[in-house]
């Protein structure tokens, strides 16, 4: 296989990812490690570099068409970043420290996680009751667009979701994934925000926390061009893709489906890893 | 007494960053893409070799490293200077994200943002060396 018959394989994956990521609300990222480290052989390394990117990709791809319809909560979300860009720093620098196999494990472990959660998705509680106070005196308290008009919402549990951003930005760093779950899960369980509110203002605070390790990954030459060009265009032109048809299409059956090949990646994985091939 | 005029509502705050983001990964992705077809032209016929793991060489590391190439057409570094856009990207966000909230007199989130931005700036510039 030559460059160019790489670039273009890998680039039709990428893209594959990107649209089932983005239809199914799991993220792309979170299948781009093991489709090029399983796939095509590519050391873990360059491959999260890689994935990073791509992460940063749809995320501010698919914020700039998220915060015109006001669902995020920008107040909140710039208070969360600092928990997970001091996360991803962490992750980042840890990921230098640590054997690429024991990665490959976490990888797995996350990847099973993942698939859980695509098959029970959060079911979205809003908060009524009285806010933390700490989330009173920050101004977290906001409302949302509904068809009957705005809904005011109240935010709890500042500090459990702030620790839970924490490990969600370090899991971000060290793997080269958004963590989209892990934050959806903090803003949803813990704090108690409405589901629209957490899955746009989580898809917004992606792309700074990825940014944060890139800059590490780059600086320490794990960013690749030759493969980080052609992963980069096929997840951002695939979520691109699956933002429009989104709205048409019937997700259920392809949550389970992508949800059971994420699990079967996952143990893979972890397999790979235990057994020193990644 | 007059409010200051140039305050942004939260609601103006977010259709800025909104076109903020949407010009930065265009940009970005228009970069990459040119990079790329150079790339390929150059490359298109030799063998990968991401195999093994070895590092990107020190020009391809550094802000300054990656401009030097830019400037003599190198594809590969091309590509990467539009990585360098996309990773610029929400730094950018953030960076305006004080602006704006210190046009709104919010020392608080002043203070919060400014936090995100030098970790940012930190891993960005600062923290292989």
């Amino acid at each position: 296989m030559n460059v160019f018959e790489f670039t273009l394989l890998s680039m039709a994956g990428s893209l594959l990812a990107g649209f089932l990521g983005s239809l199914t609300g799991l993220g792309g990222g979170v299948v781009i490690v093991p489709l090029l480290t399983l796939g095509f052989g590519v050391d873990i390394r360059y491959a999260i570099g890689a994935s990073l990117v791509s992460v940063i990709a749809t995320s501010s791809g698919a914020a700039a068409a998220y915060v015109k319809e006001g669902f995020s909560n920008i107040r909140i979300g710039m208070f969360l970043e600092m928990a997970t860009t001091l996360g991803a720093l962490l992750g980042a620098m840890l990921a230098a420290r640590i054997p690429t196999a024991a990665i490959a494990v976490i990888f797995g472990v996350v990847l099973i996680y993942s698939a859980y959660l695509s098959l029970h998705p959060p079911h979205g509680q809003v908060g009524q009751e009285a806010s933390d106070p700490l989330a009173t005196r920050l101004r977290m308290d906001s409302s949302y667009p509904t068809l009957d008009g705005p809904v005011a919402y109240h935010v709890h549990a500042v500090p459990t979701g702030f620790s839970l951003m924490f490990l969600a930005g370090a899991l971000s760093g060290l793997l080269g994934i958004g963590s989209g779950a892990v934050k959806v899960l903090a803003m949803d369980r813990a704090m108690h925000i409405p589901f629209k509110v957490s899955t746009t203002t989580s898809n917004f605070m992606i792309g700074v926390t990825a940014a944060a390790s890139a800059g590490i990954y780059l600086n320490r030459g794990y960013i690749d061009p030759g493969l980080a060009m052609p992963v980069m265009l096929g997840v951002l032109i695939g979520s691109l893709l699956g933002a429009r048809v989104l709205v048409r299409a019937r997700t259920r059956w392809l949550r389970i489906t992508f949800g059971a090949v994420i699990l079967v990646l996952g143990f893979e994985m972890i397999f790979n890893g235990l057994t020193g091939r990644l | 007494m007059s409010k200051p005029r140039i305050a942004w509502t939260d609601q103006q705050m977010d259709d800025i960053i909104g076109t903020l983001l949407r010009v930065g990964v265009a940009l970005a992705a228009l970069v990459v893409l040119v990079g790329g077809v150079l790339y390929l032209h150059r490359y298109g016929n030799t063998f990968p070799d991401y195999r093994v793991f070895h590092g990107e060489p020190s020009d391809l590391r550094s802000l300054a490293g990656i401009l030097r190439d830019v400037l003599v057409f190198r594809s590969r570094g091309i590509i990467q200077c539009g990585l360098l856009l996309l990773i610029a990207t929400p730094l950018v966000r953030v960076a305006f994200a004080v602006v704006a909230f210190a046009l709104q007199r919010d020392r608080t989130y002043v203070t919060v943002t400014l936090i995100v931005l030098s970790l940012l700036l930190y891993s960005l510039l600062g923290a292989s060396h």
